[in-house]
């Protein structure tokens, strides 16, 4: 009997089972109990939420280990833990603790400013930011089993999820309407590898499991994001610097099920007490968008 | 038929790919309503947790337990195992499943992701491809439950996939693979009562 770990297909397959859920961040065993009870799909393990991280300033980095271990051992739901974008080391230390899925994310400070991580030499899957076509499909080439769009981490300020969904799905698009001697040109301008560009032009959709990230703050911007076509949402700080996390959460993993059910969303957004204090993306300066780290 | 994917959470677009593919006409249940309306159910593959956790707010925990009760067919893959399983360990505090199949599933049973893998199996003399992502295994089974194909490993043997009546469950997922026969046997064999 032949058995593999760790192939492409298990990697992708993992984010198969995530699909039409919430991925929500946490920073302690408190929080990962009440993501879980209110039907989050995953957690993702971390010490500072983007908000704070933003707020607080310095260099961000992979979490500590007692803190990751902690979480998995207080919830059965899948966790998974942010490396720097390049750093192999703190993905591989993320390996050896048995987390379920690595995100090289931009919300932390990058140790690599060429190179992202060879994510094929790695057992455990990993998610990856993109905000436009190109930049996914790079991911993928490296190994990315699955990809988000960035959005703007932190802020509350669903914008820029808005504007790195829509620029997916129009270069899709505009890749399905193509003929096929014309894709060789759309890979270069895409600066992506062709048999993946070819791959996307016959599918109409990425080869991979598609969720949004960034600025989602209200049951509202999880069904905005799932009615553009994501496969399921990241809610980073949107949960847990709410007034009322456990409501708050429920209340986005009724609305990502029913995202197309506008009576139930509007029961979902009843009573949830004050929203994450948000930032708009417009008033952050350049160098302060976590968007922009990634190539 | 009209088979019926709850889509609650996971890969039931796989699912309702799968079932049109073999002939059939195939709906999403989210509600009561839509339950009403199928010949046969699939549990797909997703967190089991979150399922139960929405089953229970939109009020179909009790209407599928029914359903299940007075012989409709379903299928349960990973997920959907746990969900027919009349007694699950490692579950979270006070998980709850539809039941149905007079069996003891252990969740996560051959580990994390990192231990997750695709292997050929004996499905039924039939050679197939299984994919296990966190999957389940079947710890412990009544008299009226039936072993469909089992894996090794160094604890011991495993069920991975049976049946109870016209009810039917596997720890892996061949709604990822393309490959039907899991599904055929579920729809031709197990709906129809071809096999008692």
């Amino acid at each position: 009997m032949s058995e593999a770990v760790g192939t492409a297909r298990v990697k992708r397959g993992m984010a198969e089972m995530l699909k039409g859920g919430v991925i929500m961040d946490v920073v302690n065993v408190e929080q990962a109990k009440i993501a879980q009870d209110a039907g989050a799909c995953a957690v993702m393990a971390l010490e500072r939420v983007p908000a704070d991280i933003r707020a607080q300033g310095g260099v961000a980095r992979m979490s500590d280990p007692d803190m990751i271990e902690k979480i998995k051992a207080a919830v059965t739901i899948p966790v998974m833990a942010k490396a720097r974008i390049g750093h192999f080391v703190e993905a591989r230390i993320l390996e050896s603790l048995g987390v379920d899925y690595i995100d090289e994310s931009e919300v932390l400070t990058p140790a690599d400013f060429e190179n992202h991580i060879d994510k094929w030499d790695f057992k455990v899957p990993f998610v990856c930011g993109a905000t436009n076509l190109g930049e996914a499909l790079r991911r993928i080439n490296e190994g990315a089993a699955m990809i988000r769009s960035k959005g703007e981490a932190g802020t509350g300020d669903v914008s820029n999820a808005m504007m790195h969904m829509r620029k997916i799905g129009a270069e899709i698009r505009r890749l399905s309407s193509m003929r096929e001697d014309e894709l060789y040109v759309a890979a270069k301008e895409l600066q992506a590898p062709y048999a993946l560009v070819k791959e996307v032009a016959e599918t109409g959709k990425l080869p991979v499991v598609l969720f949004t990230a960034g600025g989602i703050a209200t049951p509202a911007d999880a069904a905005l994001m799932m009615q553009m076509g994501a496969d399921g949402v990241f809610i980073g700080s949107g949960i847990f610097k709410s007034g009322d996390p456990a409501t708050r959460a429920a209340a986005c993993v009724k609305a990502t099920t029913f995202f197309e059910d506008a009576k139930v969303i509007a029961d979902a957004s009843r009573g949830l007490g004050e929203a994450m204090v948000g930032i708009n993306v417009a008033d952050l300066p350049a160098p302060h968008r976590l968007a922009d780290r990634g190539w | 038929m009209k088979i019926g994917v709850l889509a609650l959470q996971g890969d039931f677009r796989e699912h309702l790919v799968a079932a049109k593919s073999a002939g059939h006409a195939a709906l999403t249940v989210r509600r009561p309503e839509e339950l009403a309306e199928v010949d046969a159910l699939i549990l797909p593959g997703g967190e089991s947790t979150t399922i139960a956790h929405l089953a229970a707010t939109f009020n179909l925990m009790e209407p599928i337990r029914d359903r299940i009760k007075s012989g409709m067919p379903v299928y349960g893959s990973c997920a959907g195992m746990i969900l027919l399983a009349d007694r699950i360990i490692d579950g979270s505090d006070g998980q709850e499943t539809f039941g149905g199949i007079d069996m003891t599933v252990r969740r996560n049973a051959f580990g994390r992701q990192v231990d997750s893998f695709e292997s050929d199996l004996d499905f039924q003399g039939v050679n197939l491809h299984a994919v296990f992502i966190r999957a389940p295994w079947v710890e412990e089974i009544g008299a009226s439950v039936e072993v469909l194909a089992s894996v090794k490993t160094a604890q011991g043997s495993h069920a991975v996939a049976v049946r109870q009546g016209r009810l039917l469950a596997t720890s892996f997922h061949p709604e990822l693979t393309g490959d039907l026969r899991v599904h055929r046997y579920f729809f031709d064999q197990v709906c129809t009562g071809a096999i008692k």
